[in-house]
């Protein structure tokens, strides 16, 4: 439950052998999708990447999330999520304007001592091992980088939203209207899906998810899961955490504690 | 029925061509309208992010490959009175797909990057497949049509119906696929859905046949063989049935799973989406059918039969109603056992309203297939063209 | 990049893809045929003037970068995106700081560096539709 390594890709290598048979129905050859580069390399510290460099495949950068420490009403990492990414709520219908991060309120209903207990957690981008919007996506513009980080290739995403209908977190949203007010280092677009980029330019300068930082109760800690000498690591090895939708198998990079 | 004068019906000819392409080149308006604006003018939203569009795109994708059923039944199974259809299911289908298509394609969000999808391929997605499936239907009942119509192909018309026939069945199956590959919401990710869709394209795909068959006898002032109309009544008897079987068994498999018992009751009992259910899907759309088909004062009547086939295709779309908008409308479940809120409008049911453009999309698709229909039919010779005496001999040996 | 390739160069598919790609080569044929330069008098349109805010050494010769910019660009938002390699000498962004306009801040709008050469040469440019068009803008975002 708690490893952080990858678990076996079974289920990718059965779709993509069927798809591949598909197209071999109609077709005469087929290769699989992009496979990114693989660098071999130690751990990687969170320091600046340098120039020229890929993105590490020996690093998975996840998050932990202590909701016990998660304070009613703040507001603070949704407010600098959305300042970093430029994401703006300004649509007649709430519905339709785009949430990279939003406060989720539990009430628990289970029969027990901690019936009625309320938990308060941020929910986002879940950055999984077997993301179901990559698997799903028709142009492959739904991508997991080679350090983990689950991405939308908005050059090639054409807006199909296959992918909001795969996803089991509800965590991306569609642009429904044009924009002018991007981050210059966030594109994003009418007509393309988005979703948390685990602040991925912030990441590539050594610097943490924004907010990660704009915690006050510093309860999201940020890491490679894959480094058993990590913070975050450490953390997950000593405390019972829990990913959400686990009966899923999807391996989430984001943990939550106090659930 | 009403048959209209040869000068009467040039008129009539060009008339409904022209409000056919009127209304097509409104819904290519309305796409154009919602690819600069943003899809914040339609009624589809984070939550609800498949709507009318798609509702109406899968009846006609659905419906498209289910249609060609009739000429595989003459082809592939030799069956006489089928055989002499064929050529009109094969221009349905080409025209149903192409509508269905069009509509989907145009409610994308970049529809100006559909090249993308060309030369983007990820074997792991369905919708992918589904990028090769399409052009090959195409280019499979284009060759099934030459076969039937260019007298020298003739022989080769029963490989290429067979052909066909496969290959609208691996069609189907991913169409049914798209939703059963899907771990996120309650209403899809089952096995079930593949066969399922094939069923439902039977059904449909007649049902539509039928209607195009009677209107297209109407026209042309001719009766229908009461013969042909007993088989093809019996035949959609049965396939009305069969969805309703697989609904069934869908829904009591569901209801049985804890986990699935919330999302049962939401769609059976307690919301929008029951009373289309009850009445739109099960009560209009197939007992009612059934009732006609069956019932001694109905059963031989030919307007009784055209009505029972009208009721199949309304019921058809009020069962993909159900199944896209009600399955996307009930929240998803990400914390079982806890009551869950969020300012994302997690926990919460949504409720989908189409809005004018997306509704004129959706009727342009419809008015593309039927454009193509109509021109389609009076250029080239589909009108079907039965020989009794042939027909009885062979239903003789058959039965 | 190169296994895309592959896989594209080895589908039939590309016999649909080109035909299909005819299509927009037609339809500007069309556009373009009754285009300002065959009309009139016969003289040329002018050529667009543009204003470049920071003179100074591009990357590369302008002729260079007037023929590749977008490939380079191509290259390199595949390259900083899928593979996630960053610093490179290529970036939009980098295009933006030297060559926005001082009095719009971009290099959108008429008479600016983008658009100007952009609309002289009929040809769409679809990087603003989510990239930011204008040199060191702060983003704010608003509370939802």
């Amino acid at each position: 439950m708690t490893s952080p390594q990858t678990p076996d890709n079974a289920r990718r290598k059965f779709i993509a052998a069927a798809g591949a048979g598909v197209a071999g129905l109609g077709f005469t050859a087929i290769a699989p999708g992009l496979h990114l580069m693989a660098v071999g390399e130690a751990n990687a510290a969170p320091t600046p990447r340098k120039a020229g460099e890929p993105a590490n495949p020996a690093v998975r950068w996840g998050l932990l999330i202590d909701a016990n420490k998660c304070a009613p009403g703040c507001t603070k990492c949704i407010d600098a999520c959305h300042t970093e990414n430029g994401v703006s709520a300004n649509l007649p219908d709430p519905r339709q304007n785009s949430q990279w991060i939003r406060k989720i309120e539990l009430v628990d209903r289970r029969p027990g001592k901690t019936r009625g207990h309320v938990t308060q957690l941020p929910m986002m981008c879940q950055h999984c091992a077997e993301p179901p919007c990559v698997d799903v996506c028709p142009t492959g513009a739904s991508m997991k980088r080679a350090d983990g980080i689950v991405l939308v290739d908005r050059h090639t995403c054409i807006g199909c939203r296959y992918c909001m209908m795969a996803c089991p977190y509800k965590a991306r949203s569609f642009v429904h209207a044009p924009l002018n007010d991007q981050n210059p280092e966030v594109p994003r677009g009418k007509g393309c899906v988005e979703s948390c980029t685990l602040c991925v330019h912030r990441i590539d300068k050594g610097q943490q998810p924004a907010c990660v930082e704009s915690c006050p109760e510093g309860a999201m800690t940020f890491g490679d899961l894959n480094d058993a000498d990590s913070a975050i690591a450490k953390r997950i090895a000593s405390v019972p955490t829990t990913q959400v939708r686990a009966d899923l198998r999807l391996n989430p990079g984001v943990r939550y504690e106090g659930l | 029925m009403f048959t209209p004068k040869p000068r009467q019906e040039e008129n009539l000819f060009y008339l409904l061509a022209a409000i056919g392409g009127l209304v097509s080149a409104i819904g290519l308006a309305a796409a154009l309208y919602m690819e600069h604006e943003g899809h914040v003018v339609t009624g589809m939203n984070n939550q609800i992010v498949w709507g009318l569009p798609h509702v109406v795109a899968i009846f006609l994708i659905v419906a498209a490959s289910g249609v060609l059923n009739v000429a595989s039944m003459g082809s592939v199974f030799g069956r006489v009175l089928y055989k002499s259809r064929a050529p009109l299911s094969g221009l349905l289908g080409i025209a149903m797909l192409s509508g269905g298509l069009a509509i989907i394609m145009l409610d994308l969000g970049r529809a100006d990057r559909i090249i993308v999808a060309m030369t983007h391929f990820n074997p792991t997605s369905v919708f992918g497949w589904n990028v090769i499936l399409y052009p090959v239907f195409y280019a499979f009942v284009g060759i099934y049509l030459w076969t039937m119509m260019e007298r020298r192909m003739n022989p080769y018309s029963k490989v290429a119906g067979l052909a066909t026939f496969i290959w609208r069945i691996i069609l189907t199956t991913g169409t049914g696929s798209i939703f059963a590959f899907l771990v996120a919401r309650q209403a899809y990710g089952s096995a079930l859905l593949a066969p399922m869709f094939i069923i439902m394209s039977f059904s449909w795909g007649l049902a539509v046949f039928i209607v195009v068959q009677a209107t297209m006898y109407a026209w042309n002032g001719m009766q229908l063989p009461p013969l042909i109309l007993q088989r093809m009544k019996n035949l959609l008897a049965t396939l009305v049935a069969a969805v309703l079987y697989f609904t069934a068994v869908l829904h009591l498999v569901s209801a049985y799973f804890a986990k699935q018992t919330a999302f049962e009751y939401f769609i059976l009992v307690d919301s929008e989406f029951s009373g289309m259910f009850w009445i739109g899907q099960v009560l209009i759309g197939s007992l009612l059918p059934l009732t006609l088909l069956f019932h001694p004062a109905t059963r031989a009547k030919v307007a009784w039969i055209n009505l029972a086939a009208a009721l199949v295709i309304v019921g058809a779309f009020f069962q993909l109603y159900v199944f896209i908008i009600g399955g996307q409308a009930f929240p998803l479940e990400m914390f079982p056992g806890y009551d869950i809120k969020s300012s994302f409008f997690d926990g919460t049911v949504d409720h989908y309203s189409a809005r004018l453009p997306e509704i004129l999309l959706a009727l342009g698709g419809v008015a593309i297939a039927f454009t193509m229909t109509t021109i389609g039919v009076r250029a080239l010779h589909f009108l079907p063209q039965d020989d009794i005496a042939e027909l009885e001999a062979a239903i003789r040996i058959t039965d | 990049m190169n296994k895309r390739e592959a896989i594209f160069s080895a589908f039939p598919l590309c016999l649909c893809v080109s035909v299909v790609r005819f299509v927009p080569f037609a339809l500007a044929l069309l556009a373009v045929s009754p285009a300002p330069t065959f009309a009139g008098d016969g003289t040329r349109t002018d050529k667009p003037v543009i204003e470049i805010a920071k003179p100074g050494k591009c990357i590369a010769p302008a002729e260079e970068m007037r023929r590749n910019h977008m490939d380079m660009l191509k290259h390199q938002r595949d390259r900083t995106l899928r593979l996630g390699i960053r610093g490179e000498p290529v970036t939009l962004n980098g295009c933006i700081e030297c060559h926005a306009s001082q009095k719009t801040g971009s290099v959108l709008g008429e008479g600016n560096f983008c658009q100007s050469c952009h609309a002289y040469a009929a040809v769409k440019l679809d990087c603003f539709e989510c990239h930011q068009p204008k040199a060191g803008f702060k983003a704010t975002g608003v509370k939802p």
